[in-house]
């Protein structure tokens, strides 16, 4: 993936040179090792700063919503998607954008390899094409990526961008894994007593940071129902009804829109699974609808739509 | 008081037998992170995490608190009147506070414990606590303690510190809670003087290994009309994403909202942490809100911890380098960097 930045550099420099685009989206490097940070460049000049790790997990189309201006956006397959759900829910414009797809093999959870490392402190990381080498005081490991990659990467079945105006590398081969919910047919098979006792424990550690909420692309509401005060309709406390409410009435918003771009659960400080919730309903519009969300440009979300046809004789 | 001794395996000893006369929390590992949880009879006391993911902040200034009750019922001849939740104030052992965090209480002192205000609840709870510290052997690359008033091995606010010699800890007592502690612990043998040797050297060596620095000597003779309308402040809250992370993992962030939940008639007053980084802190009845945009917001967070605070209080920064913002931030952005754009604007 770091292979990819002298290219992304490139591009964003003659975009913003030959002001095809007024600003650009991408990540600097972060101050700390497995961190990135956001950033907006608006001087050709200051392209140089431009980086590409495997830990840009944050989804760039996040900053996208409402703005005026011709923009240039550097997005994973999943960001595409978001950025695809924005255009059809007219949260930018296609013509507004100059998009630079990375071809992504996949991303990797720091919360992972912080786990493997059982508290010791990284200092540097470097990263080829499949590894990556972990240093700290006394000690060096070279870690397979593979094993080290984000949950929602595992099951990937989009890593190429589906719209984009320049690539920052070469394609990839999809994977052709069958089945990409396995862990949500689990929850499935649960009982409902015991599905409630799992999501009770899975959100137990949440602090109402809303973290999740505002990594989110999907979520750009000018006020979101927990921010309303007249009426209120959510508790602000941490009573566990109020966080479960929360939680399902985000997941809830998501369907049918979210990509499993996996930014929710990393953004969260206390590493809740909060996808648990999210790919159900991805599962859910997949099997009722034949819908994967931002697949195309032109296709509304199934939650939005009417159609004759529909199979629910209540609402024909 | 003194410096006592003890081996490592018997903390836990020392702390179950404590259990007899206090509530003891420690630091303990779930889901890959600590927090301070109740000591459990059969659990073993484990020294070696960097530091907690939230601070003790919530063991003195709950997330969520019941403050009083009252009923709406028109029946009752209390309707209307606001009394005070029932509370009890268990004397409380924690143990394994990080300086960094005990120095956070002394700075929430300032708002809760005051000569003007006196926050009941929260002054009670603070003092039914002793506060055992463990010194920071192995500071980590984000951590600037040093830089803000602070250090590995600092002794504000704890009763004792816990120096970590290998095999044995030795413990400083500080206060005279510490020392009530110690003897009910039978804590009773005394550290030699090769001993307090070893626990210099060790402070000494955390404090050379703090590798993150950063300035704070001119915050406060700077102009805060400048600070204020300083050009940086768009770039810094660019990526930011508006969550609450850094302020709920920050151990000196005191804000707090009061809200009152009814339900068929009876209710609670509840005051919960707030965040000055959502949107509806600063909200007004009028629909007003004065922190519209994300950038006012972000400028308040850093504003208030390095600039008002400072002039406000002359007691340095509010803030203790613990470095969990920075740790934790999604999208890194990292307060040294601003400590660095305000100081030398």
């Amino acid at each position: 993936m770091v292979g990819y930045i002298d290219r992304i550099g490139a591009i964003a420099k003659r975009i913003l040179e030959e002001e095809t685009v007024d600003l650009l989206i991408g990540f600097k490097k972060g101050t700390l090792p497995m961190t990135t940070e956001p950033v907006l460049i608006r001087d050709a000049a200051e392209t140089d700063q431009l980086y590409w790790d495997s830990f840009c997990f944050i989804n760039l189309a996040n900053y996208l919503p409402k703005r005026e201006e011709k923009i240039g956006i550097i997005a994973k397959g999943c960001d595409l998607r978001n950025i695809a759900v924005h255009i059809v829910e007219n949260q930018i414009k296609r013509e507004q954008l100059y998009i630079i797809g990375v071809p992504c093999k996949g991303m990797v959870d720091r919360r992972k390899i912080l786990s493997f490392l059982c508290g010791k402190e990284v200092r540097e990381v470097t990263e080829s094409d499949r590894e990556i080498i972990v240093r700290g005081e006394g000690f060096e490991h070279t870690l397979k990526k593979g094993d080290y990659l984000q949950d929602n990467c595992i099951r990937c079945m989009h890593r190429n961008p589906v719209i984009y105006d320049a690539l920052a590398g070469d394609l990839v081969e999809e994977r052709k894994d069958p089945d990409p919910y396995d862990d949500v047919r689990d929850i499935e098979a649960m009982g409902s007593e015991e599905k409630w006792q799992f999501f009770s424990n899975l959100i137990r550690d949440c602090t109402r940071c809303y973290a999740c909420r505002n990594a989110c692309p999907l979520c750009y509401c000018p006020t979101c129902f927990v921010d309303e005060s007249d009426p209120q309709w959510v508790g602000k406390s941490i009573d566990p009804t109020d966080t479960m409410t929360f939680h399902i009435l985000r997941a809830y918003h998501c369907a049918g829109r979210c990509t499993d771009c996996g930014a929710c659960e990393q953004a969260c400080p206390v590493d809740i699974k909060v996808r648990s919730f999210t790919r159900k309903l991805n599962k859910d519009a997949l099997d009722l609808y034949g819908h994967e969300a931002g697949l195309s440009a032109e296709e509304r979300p199934p939650l939005d739509t009417y159609r004759p046809d529909d199979y629910e004789a209540f609402i024909r | 008081m003194g410096d006592k001794i003890l081996k490592k395996a018997e903390l836990q000893d020392v702390l179950r037998a404590l259990k007899r006369t206090y509530e003891v929390f420690v630091p303990v590992k779930e889901n890959d992170f600590y927090s301070f949880k109740p000591l459990m009879d059969e659990e073993k006391v484990d020294l070696s995490f960097t530091n907690t993911r939230l601070s003790p902040k919530p063991l003195v200034l709950p997330q969520s608190e019941r403050m009083f009750e009252f009923t709406l019922d028109e029946k009752s001849e209390d309707a209307h009147i606001v009394k005070e939740s029932p509370k009890d104030y268990p004397p409380r052992i924690i143990a394994g506070v990080r300086p960094c965090d005990a120095k956070a209480l002394r700075l929430l002192q300032v708002n809760f414990d005051n000569p003007e205000f006196k926050d009941p609840w929260w002054v009670k709870r603070r003092e039914s606590m002793t506060l055992i510290g463990l010194g920071c052997s192995q500071p980590c690359s984000a951590c600037f303690c040093t830089s803000v008033g602070c250090g590995p091995f600092n002794e504000e606010g704890l009763d004792i510190l816990l120096f970590d010699l290998g095999e044995c800890l030795l413990a400083r007592t500080l206060t005279e809670k510490g020392e009530r502690l110690l003897q009910l612990g039978g804590m009773d043998t005394d550290a030699d003087s090769g001993l307090k040797k070893s626990a210099d050297e060790v402070k000494t060596k955390a404090e050379k290994k703090i590798s993150s620095h950063v300035p704070t000597d001119k915050l406060r003779e700077k102009n805060v009309n400048d600070l204020f309308d300083a050009p940086f402040w768009d770039d810094v809250a660019f990526a930011c994403i508006n969550c609450g992370t850094c302020t709920f993992l920050c151990p000196t962030c005191w804000c707090f909202d009061i809200q009152d939940e009814v339900i068929r008639g009876e209710g609670d007053r509840i005051r919960n942490w707030d965040s000055c980084m959502f949107p509806l802190f600063t909200l007004h009845a009028s629909g007003h809100n004065p922190r519209a945009q994300k950038v006012q917001r972000i400028r308040q967070r850093f504003m208030h911890k390095l600039k008002y605070y400072v002039d406000k209080y002359s007691n340095g920064v509010a803030c203790v380098g613990c470095g969990r913002c920075v740790k934790h931030c999604p999208v890194n952005i990292d307060i040294r960097e601003v400590f660095n754009l305000m100081n030398e604007l």
